[in-house]
């Protein structure tokens, strides 16, 4: 396989009543390896539904109702989305791990800090004895910057700052040399000078771990730091996928072009900060045509009869806009 | 700064008990419970009659140093009967709760972990048992099963489960919510483990302060049981059959109503303000 993840048409979708309901459409992604890719949306997207599909943790009653995600796992291709709830089991901390929004609330607040590093390695090394363990968990914390680590190591949740609360989280992920990272919005929860922390502690550690990571967040600031490649969702579908250069610079859909104008910035001439008008359209309130017509200022009667097409705009640039292709999506 | 660390930790590990005790109505409910407790356990060795002897010489005495709460119609002693009754009092309460709490936790450990058609089917059968009045359904097990102390245990207990099964249910649901059970199974735990290891520690605050409650109600429920002749038999000692006896005799002893009923108001007000000290201690969250 040449690439370490490959998604092809996932499908998400969620009864309501006695309607199914879709939230994520028809999907593909291409991660590769070592490579940090970023999705990027708005709240209720899809982002964060499809990397929990991937590791079969969506919470009830949601459910994969089509596609397939390749993996190039340790013991050969792996087929995510209809692996045995046990063979996932073995695969999740051990060949994906994930970290979340919140690291506040991300450890068990009853346990300490290494009760909680040693669960994760004893799960997947059962001849690992319980200084060994100390070690791997102080390598670790050593490894993100965690000033004190044999002191951290037997602290509660509680008495642990969210800076550190996130390290420790990166650290119980990186423990068993992931192949894939998924970070859920890691710097959302945190202020803006640990966030930028964190990011380059990711960066680092992305660089020395051979691990690829899929960087989930709304904020593009993160994304310009930290990512290769971006996929922008709306909606539940992705509207445009390039490198993150061509992204910022060759920006082609009017829904990423407002989410930059959108971004703040110091200095700025602009004295009122861009908005997009609108929300998100919810699942099930999807029209045939495009879904961001509503709210585009650039919508054609086209718009909102057809739904336009994912086409290629540029070599590795996608764009799902009747602005650049006409093609229409089957 | 070692030291430091370590001293943060200490309110977290603090005697549960002492931080009750320094609230004053916490302190009043942990000395009433303690006092029925030590009446209860001490009943054989501090009672000055035998329960059932009676005193021919002596019918419907008035309190007095030879008899403290005074004696009923057939001449027994109304104090003796009082602290054998808190020792029946407290171990149907005791069981009672263990039964509902045990199937309780079980029950509501399955509808919130598992979800889906488990949990409807576990609510809807819950929803049945709560839409009968407690007593009323109590009183229906008893002449099923038929009148003993066992089965008065087994009625109040098989009452009160759905209140458990509630509480766990909702307990557990925002706890499997949170970040660190989503952790939990990204590091690849086995639900086994998740459930017991961190979802059962943190729904257990909760669930102590649902059954100290859980247990006022019980001997309230045993106490109405037994006033209406379906609880304890005599001539074992009951606060409510003694309380039924003594309606004949009302007016003229009226000590017969008045103590049994104060030590079940006692014990009562005793474990319903522990529950609510407990409650604001172990979850300052619900404080209202």
């Amino acid at each position: 396989m040449k690439n370490l993840l490959e998604i092809r048409g996932l499908q998400i979708r969620t009864p309501r009543g006695k309607d199914v309901i879709k939230l994520v459409d028809k999907v593909d992604l291409d991660v590769g390896k070592k490579q940090s890719f970023g999705i990027v949306g708005e709240s209720g997207c899809g982002k964060s539904i499809t990397a929990n599909a991937l590791m079969q943790l969506l919470p009830y009653p949601l459910e994969v109702s089509g596609g397939t995600a390749r993996f190039d796992g340790k013991n050969g291709e792996v087929e995510l989305l209809s692996l045995t709830a046990d063979r996932m089991r073995s695969l999740r901390g051990r060949e994906i791990a994930m970290i979340f929004q919140e690291p506040m609330t991300a450890l068990d607040p009853i346990f300490t800090v290494a009760f909680q590093m040693e669960e994760a390695i004893r799960f997947h090394n059962a001849s690992i004895n319980k200084k060994e363990m100390r070690e791997r968990a102080l390598e670790m914390l050593r490894r993100v910057n965690i000033p004190r680590p044999e002191q951290t190591l037997d602290s509660y949740p509680h008495q642990l700052s969210g800076g550190q609360l996130q390290r420790i989280m990166i650290a119980i992920a990186l423990m068993n040399n992931p192949k894939l990272l998924i970070a859920d919005e890691p710097t959302t929860a945190l202020d803006v000078t640990i966030q930028a922390q964190i990011l380059d502690l990711m960066n680092e550690l992305k660089e020395t771990a051979d691990t690829s990571i899929i960087m989930i967040t709304h904020d593009l600031g993160v994304i310009a730091e930290t990512c290769q490649h971006v996929a922008v969702f709306y909606a539940g579908q992705v509207v445009e996928e390039a490198d993150v250069g061509s992204i910022f610079h060759q920006t082609a859909h009017p829904y990423t072009i407002g989410l930059l104008r959108a971004v703040t910035s110091l200095g700025g001439e602009e004295k009122k900060l861009y908005t997009i008008p609108g929300i998100v359209p919810p699942g099930g309130l999807w029209g045939q045509g495009c879904r961001f017509a509503d709210r585009c200022v650039k919508r054609m009667d086209k718009c909102i009869k057809d739904m336009p097409a994912l086409a290629e705009v540029a070599p590795g640039h996608k764009c799902r806009c009747f602005l650049h292709s006409g093609e229409v999506e089957a | 700064m070692q030291a430091q660390v370590k001293q943060r930790a200490l309110p977290g590990n603090e005697s549960v008990l002492r931080l009750i005790w320094q609230e004053p109505l916490g302190r009043a409910g942990l000395l009433g419970v303690t006092l029925i407790v030590i009446l209860a356990v001490l009943a054989p060795l501090i009672s000055p009659f035998d329960v059932a002897k009676m005193h021919p010489k002596a019918k419907l005495a008035a309190p007095s140093f030879v008899y403290l709460f005074g004696t009923d119609h057939f001449g027994r002693d109304v104090f003796s009967r009082i602290i054998h009754g808190a020792r029946v009092s407290l171990v149907v309460g005791i069981v009672s709760v263990s039964i509902s709490a045990g199937f309780g936790y079980i029950f509501g450990m399955i509808a919130g972990f598992f979800e889906g058609k488990t949990e409807s089917v576990i609510l809807m059968i819950m929803d049945v048992i709560f839409a009968f009045p407690s007593i009323l359904l109590a009183l229906f097990i008893v002449s099923a099963l038929g009148t003993s102390i066992v089965n008065t245990m087994i009625a109040i207990g098989i009452v009160n489960i759905p209140v458990f099964t509630r509480t766990v249910r909702a307990s557990v649901k925002s706890v499997k919510s949170m970040d660190y059970i989503k952790n939990a199974r990204s590091v690849g735990l086995k639900p086994a483990v998740i459930l017991f290891k961190h979802i059962t520690p943190n729904v257990l605050a909760p669930f102590t302060v649902q059954a100290t409650l859980a247990l006022s109600g019980a001997v309230l429920t045993e106490a109405s049981m037994s006033f209406l002749g379906l609880g304890i038999q005599p001539p074992n000692p009951s606060w409510g059959s003694m309380l039924s006896d003594a309606r004949k005799y009302m007016e003229i002893a009226p000590w017969l109503v008045i103590f049994p009923a104060l030590f079940i108001i006692l014990t009562i007000l005793s474990f319903n303000v522990l529950g609510d000290a407990l409650r604001d201690v172990l979850d300052p969250k619900l404080k209202l």
